[in-house]
């Protein structure tokens, strides 16, 4: 059963609704002993950083901590991604998952750029290309110059780790995996084919 | 390259998508949830669906064709028009929104936008601002005012000031209608957009008077919008929003092309 984890941070439906689409069983839970007959897990998130801290009060962390050791597959999605390292500056007092051990930060409006007329917004908000930097079983099917819908503040840095890789000010990690690990900045939900492909991806994932 | 979005417009009454010039004479162009999801399929990077006659009459949005448009649509779905409380964006989002429009509400209680942000995200809680200039002053820019009521009622406050405020409470996009341009197919008004979006660190979608791929271009360019909506360009077949891209893409506007 895919289990995607409900942690009062934002709106599940549209994650729900989408891997329905694609046939998947669903079970949305908000405690620890459902995990145990997850077979892939899904964190959703949208909003602040701080809104993780309900996953260490209702037990919800070591209960992750232990299926993704199971080798159970586990795709983090915005929030729920930027929780997989080791924390946010968004929230300093609030510790993420560590199974990544970098720090995600706020873009940082560059000197020059803020200066003129092009100076970059913040939140990324919309469409931007995803720039494949190694392949993997998570963005099988999906080409350099594909989009993604983004909407997001903080990031995570570009590391080894990094399957898809966008450039907003500078160049920040779009997608994740290590393993039956995932991650994505983006919001494959609303990602249209692209994303549909992405979560099909993430079905087909075979534990480890 | 982060690009710009081209937004499909659904104005809806009595569960019917309408388009109006100047916000009157409503002519019927379909049902919400078949436009929507033709609008996906031919490109179009979100939809949204404004309840434009909800906040008079008094209705609250229609759930039930917000959940028939949201069901298989796979790209972000903004609704507005008659949500008051957190509890009617609670009901929105429970259908299937992905975003939240708020207009009149949120100047009656401007903290409805920081607590519907607290619960669902800023990324969901559009405010959206219906702009008039004031042909007797010096300034038209500066000096436009923002109406609610479908247009009919001035509020007295500046839009610049409104959006600044807006944006400091919570919200996470503006969308801006010009109620000068709306229906016109006459062109965006590139100024307002301009002096909002600068004025603004979040995402400013510019609204009303979409007739040409050269009033889109205008806008992306000196009007300094990072969306643009259009409703009636799209619903009697003038084009669609992939051809419309296509154009843009052309001109090196960064768009969602191939899409």
């Amino acid at each position: 059963m895919l289990t995607v984890i409900d942690y009062k941070a934002g709106n599940l439906s549209s994650v729900v609704k989408a891997m329905r689409h694609l046939g998947a069983e669903v079970a949305v839970v908000d405690n620890p002993a459902a995990l145990d007959r997850a077979t892939r897990i899904v964190l959703p998130g949208v909003g602040h950083f701080a809104a993780t801290a309900r996953l260490d009060q209702v037990g919800l962390t070591p209960a992750i901590r232990s299926a993704i050791a199971r080798g159970v597959p586990f795709l983090g999605i915005c929030v729920g991604m930027q929780w997989l390292y080791a924390g946010s500056t968004e929230a300093r007092e609030r510790p993420g998952l560590g199974f990544f051990p970098q720090t995600v930060t706020r873009f940082q409006q560059s000197a020059e750029n803020s200066a003129e007329s092009s100076a970059k917004k913040i939140p990324h908000v919309g469409w931007n290309e995803l720039e494949i930097t190694r392949s993997s079983s998570l963005l099988a099917g999906i080409l350099p110059g594909d989009f993604a819908y983004f909407t997001h503040s903080w990031r995570a840095p570009v590391t080894d780790d990094a399957v898809a890789v966008t450039s907003y000010i500078d160049p920040f990690a779009a997608a994740v995996q290590r393993g039956n690990v995932c991650g994505v900045q983006f919001h494959p939900e609303k990602s249209a084919e692209a994303g549909l492909t992405i979560l099909r991806n993430f079905l087909e994932l075979a534990a480890c | 390259m982060l690009t710009r979005r081209v937004i499909a417009c659904l104005d809806c009454r009595d569960g019917r998508v309408v388009k109006g010039i100047q916000f009157l004479d409503l002519i019927d162009a379909g049902d919400p949830a078949e436009l929507a999801h033709r609008h996906a399929r031919d490109g179009a990077d979100e939809i949204v669906l404004l309840d434009i006659t909800a906040t008079h009459e008094g209705r609250t949005t229609l759930l039930e064709t917000v959940r028939r448009a949201a069901k298989n649509l796979f790209i972000p779905f903004t609704v507005g028009g008659g949500i008051r409380t957190a509890e009617d964006a609670a009901r929105v989002f429970d259908a299937g929104a992905d975003k939240i429009s708020l207009n009149s509400a949120a100047l009656a209680d401007p903290a409805l936008i920081g607590k519907i942000g607290a619960d669902f995200g800023a990324q969901a809680v559009v405010v959206a601002i219906d702009a008039r200039r004031n042909a007797g002053v010096a300034d038209t820019v500066k000096s436009a005012h923002v109406f609610t009521h479908g247009g009919r009622r001035d509020t007295g406050r500046t839009v610049i000031e409104w959006a600044r405020e807006a944006e400091s409470r919570g919200a996470g996009e503006i969308l801006l209608t010009s109620m000068d341009s709306d229906g016109t197919r006459s062109g965006f008004d590139c100024e307002l957009t301009a002096a909002v979006s600068t004025a603004v660190s979040i995402p400013v979608i510019a609204s009303g008077g979409a007739g040409s791929v050269a009033h889109f271009a205008q806008v992306f360019t000196a009007g300094c919008a990072d969306a643009a909506l259009a409703a009636s360009i799209f619903h009697f077949g003038i084009s669609s929003a992939r051809e419309l891209k296509q154009q843009l893409a052309s001109q090196q506007i960064p768009v969602r092309f191939p899409c």
